[in-house]
């Protein structure tokens, strides 16, 4: 039947879904259609859309807009359970499961089989024995679940969610930590539950993994839908410009013109710096006055390059050196007093200290670095705060305001006040623009080009590639934790970063170009 | 200056002034002072008096609550100081005994930071560690035995008076003094406040969070030392057994009274103090008032409820709510 698929109404049906958390637009009428026996890769990078989209089919977030048919009928669950309770069963990457009661007792939850007001032990054991059977999975349903790896933990949370009555089942990253033989078994069960008839989407950031099990493709970017497409028909290279770039006769014209950037003073190199497990030793010369940007996929080493770079995260070999002296870079700490500076990616765990005023945020990093015997007077700090909320154009324009309270538009800038006050010689902004609205992204990218001529070196990953195209004098590509390819002045356009993404592709774009 | 008595004091003063009514109902007699030989004499003034010990300890605690820290420990090191300085009071001079006391304060605030700063130990579990084997060191040092001692350079300490005011009210308001000039005239108060409220961030921001939550903890210890060698003046003998026995949960409470949270961040000495205070007057008044003192713990329960619901989240939102719509109105 599932070979027929277009007559039968299709099982999922979600039109026109739009979400906003404040000014932030998550989702823009996001179309996503399911049909039954599929397994549908979902993909996008981070804050594509990708969870706010499941949240808001499963009932997490109420949507603004839009709606969901589940085989035909309307449905608007309002939590999670009563997603379940339609149909829809989603298993996260964390197992929502409990890791101290039994196999059998997590499977039924909420649900052991009664008699007289007891739990009949022996008669639940016998049906979770049976259920896993179904999976392939003979284990000893009463020990603690806990006591599993987390591939079997993955497949009692699916057995649980498919016992549920599930008809659509939905799987955020279930194999971030599986091990390839784990994958495979979690592949088996996945195809099997597809031959029952169930329809599954599969969110993954591992690409290989997509092409070798789903049938069907979407792609999510900044909330809007790009395109659903057949998984045999989308050639890889075409598949990460749907995820990361804009078509590429919009974006060469956009690059800001660069000249002459071979001539000036490097400030920070890094030879054969690396971390076994954690980036490839690569080389890497940051100069004043120049823009380099990190461009990969997720997980490709990005992040981890800039923590590296940093000195968040220690290396294990190679040299860094600042302004041609050698140094050694052991704690952020190290890095401050080299003049470096670091803007994470997630700006709420790692960035803001949200109860403390603006004031206090801003500046943190440069009382760190002056150190506790020499304060900053409470005038100093004020003058500070005052001049960088007017330079940054923060709002409000209170520095006496919990940073929490601002948006994240302005938290960003209040992270950039905080490394701009300790005059540093190298920024590193990671996802700079992630998660503001449009007007502080336009911003953010000014001030990155005016920093820059200011003769600051930058180091900026960005998984927008137009984006990065458009403030960088070089381009570095990483791929698998690598550094893989270094574009410069010309080289730099949207169709070469992604041919170095996609490393199958690369001959195929080289004919394309040529 | 404005920064150790911040405008949020006010809850909290109220709340001191409301007791203090109550205190002078059931006690008509109160607010009476007399001096004798040069000392003054009174319910408020045994109020600051009794209430020495756990203000001393509030000093120390706040600043560790304030780093998102707990430390249950202080009592037993109480019990260990008192016990060094009882054993040592008639054999050395006072700067000696006040040297080894301290000194053992300090080494248990460094093995309580060294726990949680070095080795990432939950702060609740690593100071629970000292806070049963503290009582047990204190006990060796004193063979099981309640020392005495009749120095009466410590005795001073416990009941001597410096104008007009007992020692130990003077040594409490100094020590409020100097950890005020030391956390907030430098910029340690504001280091501890950032890696309170986050200490990821902090970290990748330069501060060095290890260290901050190190020097925490050893003020705690000295803090809580020199609250045990009072203790021990005061009744001129250590008592290993009863030393500062449930104090920590004072301390904490008191903290807590006064507005700093336990979740961390931002933190005040002087309410933390106050706190003190205003654990101390209900203990007096119920003592005064002739009740039994069992009925204290009931008492305090109710506070304690009380202080927690105000800072509750939903409570606050609620009042930030009203305190917003109010504002828009004006």
């Amino acid at each position: 039947m599932e070979n027929s698929p277009d007559p039968a109404p299709p099982l999922l049906e979600v039109r026109g879904i739009s979400k906003s958390f404040g000014a932030v637009r998550a989702l823009q009428e996001v179309d996503f259609t399911l049909r039954a026996g599929e397994i549908h890769a979902l993909l996008g990078e981070n804050g594509a859309g990708k969870s706010t989209l499941i949240k808001v089919i499963t009932g997490v977030f109420p949507r603004d807009a839009g709606i969901v048919r589940l085989g035909g009928d309307d449905i608007a669950p309002r939590s999670a359970k009563a997603a379940v309770a339609a149909g829809i069963a989603t298993v996260y990457q964390e197992v929502n499961l409990l890791p101290n009661l039994s196999v059998a007792q997590n499977l039924f939850l909420d649900r052991q089989p009664m008699r007289f007001g007891i739990v009949r032990e022996g008669e639940m054991r016998r049906r979770a024995k049976a259920l896993l059977a179904d999976f392939g999975l003979n284990i000893d349903v009463a020990a603690p679940l806990g006591s599993y790896s987390v591939a079997i933990q993955h497949v009692t949370a699916i057995a649980r969610a498919v016992d549920l009555s599930a008809r659509v089942l939905i799987l955020d990253e279930p194999t971030a930590s599986l091990d390839r033989h784990e994958v495979e078994i979690l592949f088996g069960i996945m195809r099997q539950l597809a031959t029952r008839g169930i329809g599954i989407v599969f969110v993954s950031h591992f690409l290989d993994q997509v092409y070798e099990i789903s049938d069907r493709i979407t792609v999510l970017r900044n909330g809007r839908l790009v395109g659903e497409r057949e998984t045999a028909s989308l050639p890889r290279l075409e598949l990460i410009r749907m995820m990361l770039g804009r078509e590429l006769a919009e974006t060469t014209s956009t690059r800001a013109s660069t000249g002459e950037h071979r001539a000036r003073e490097v400030c920070a190199s890094f030879e054969n710096y690396g971390k076994a497990g954690y980036v490839t030793p690569f080389n890497l010369e940051l100069r004043h006055g120049e823009v380099v940007g990190l461009a990969g996929l997720l997980g490709s080493g990005r992040t981890e390059t800039a923590r590296l770079v940093f000195g968040a995260e220690r290396a294990d070999g190679g040299q860094a050196r600042v302004e041609g002296a050698p140094v050694r870079l052991q704690s952020p700490r190290d890095g401050v007093r080299h003049g470096f500076g670091y803007c994470p990616e997630e700006r709420k765990t790692d960035g803001i200290v949200a109860e403390l005023t603006v004031r206090e945020n801003i500046v943190l990093a440069l009382q760190a670095k002056r150190g506790l015997h020499r304060p900053l007077s409470r005038r100093e700090q004020d003058e500070i705060a005052r001049r960088y909320v007017k330079m940054l154009d923060i709002r409000p324009a209170d520095p006496e305001r919990p940073v929490g309270l601002l948006s994240g538009g302005n938290q960003q800038k209040v992270l950039l006040a905080r490394w701009l006050a300790t005059s540093p010689r190298l920024l590193v902004l990671d996802e700079p623009t992630r998660g503001i609205d449009v007007g502080a992204h336009a911003e953010i990218i000014r001030l990155i080009r005016e920093l820059c001529d200011d003769g600051l070196a930058l180091l900026v990953i960005s998984s927008e590639l137009d984006e990065i195209v458009t403030y960088s004098d070089r381009v570095v590509v990483l791929r698998d934790r690598a550094h893989v390819e270094d574009l410069a002045g010309e080289a730099i356009d949207v169709g070469n970063i992604l041919a170095a993404i996609a490393a199958d592709a690369a001959t195929v774009a080289l004919e394309a170009h040529t | 200056m404005t920064a150790l008595l911040p405008r949020r004091g006010l809850a909290q003063i109220l709340a001191l002034i409301v007791i203090l009514a109550v205190d002078r109902v059931v006690s008509p007699q109160f607010f009476d002072l007399r001096l004798q030989d040069g000392r003054l004499f009174g319910s408020v003034i045994d109020v600051l008096n009794r209430g020495t010990p756990v203000a001393l300890l509030s000093l120390g605690m706040v600043l560790v609550i304030a780093t998102r820290g707990i430390d249950l420990s202080v009592g037993a090191v109480m019990a260990i100081a008192g016990a060094i300085a009882a054993s040592l009071a008639d054999s050395h001079g006072l700067p000696v005994v006040l040297a080894a006391a301290l000194g053992a304060g300090l080494v248990c605030g460094l093995w309580n930071g060294f726990l949680v700063a070095v080795l990432g130990m939950q702060p609740i579990v690593a100071t629970l560690i000292l806070m049963v084997a503290g009582r047990g060191i204190a006990q060796l040092i004193t063979e099981g035995r309640i020392v005495t001692f009749s120095s009466p350079d410590l005795v001073w300490l416990g009941n001597g008076a410096v104008l007009g005011l007992p020692v130990p009210v003077a040594i409490a308001l100094c020590m409020l003094i100097l950890t005020g000039v030391v956390v907030r005239g430098s910029a340690l108060g504001l280091l501890i406040e950032a890696t309170g409220g986050n200490a990821r961030a902090s970290e990748l921001a330069g501060v060095g969070t290890r260290a901050m939550i190190l020097a925490v903890y050893v003020w705690c210890g000295v803090c809580a030392a020199l609250a045990g060698v009072i203790a021990a003046a005061d009744i001129m003998g250590a008592d290993a057994n009863n030393a500062g026995l449930w104090l920590e949960l004072d301390a904490i409470l008191a903290v807590v009274i006064g507005g700093t949270s336990l979740f961390g961040g931002r933190f005040s000495l002087v309410l933390a103090v106050l706190g003190a205070l205003i654990i101390q007057t209900m203990n007096t008044g119920i003592l005064l008032s002739g009740y039994p003192p069992e009925f204290n713990l009931l008492v305090k329960a109710v506070v304690v409820l009380a202080v927690l619901l105000l800072q509750s989240p939903k409570l606050t939102g609620f009042a930030g709510i009203v305190a917003r719509l109010r504002r828009t109105k004006a």
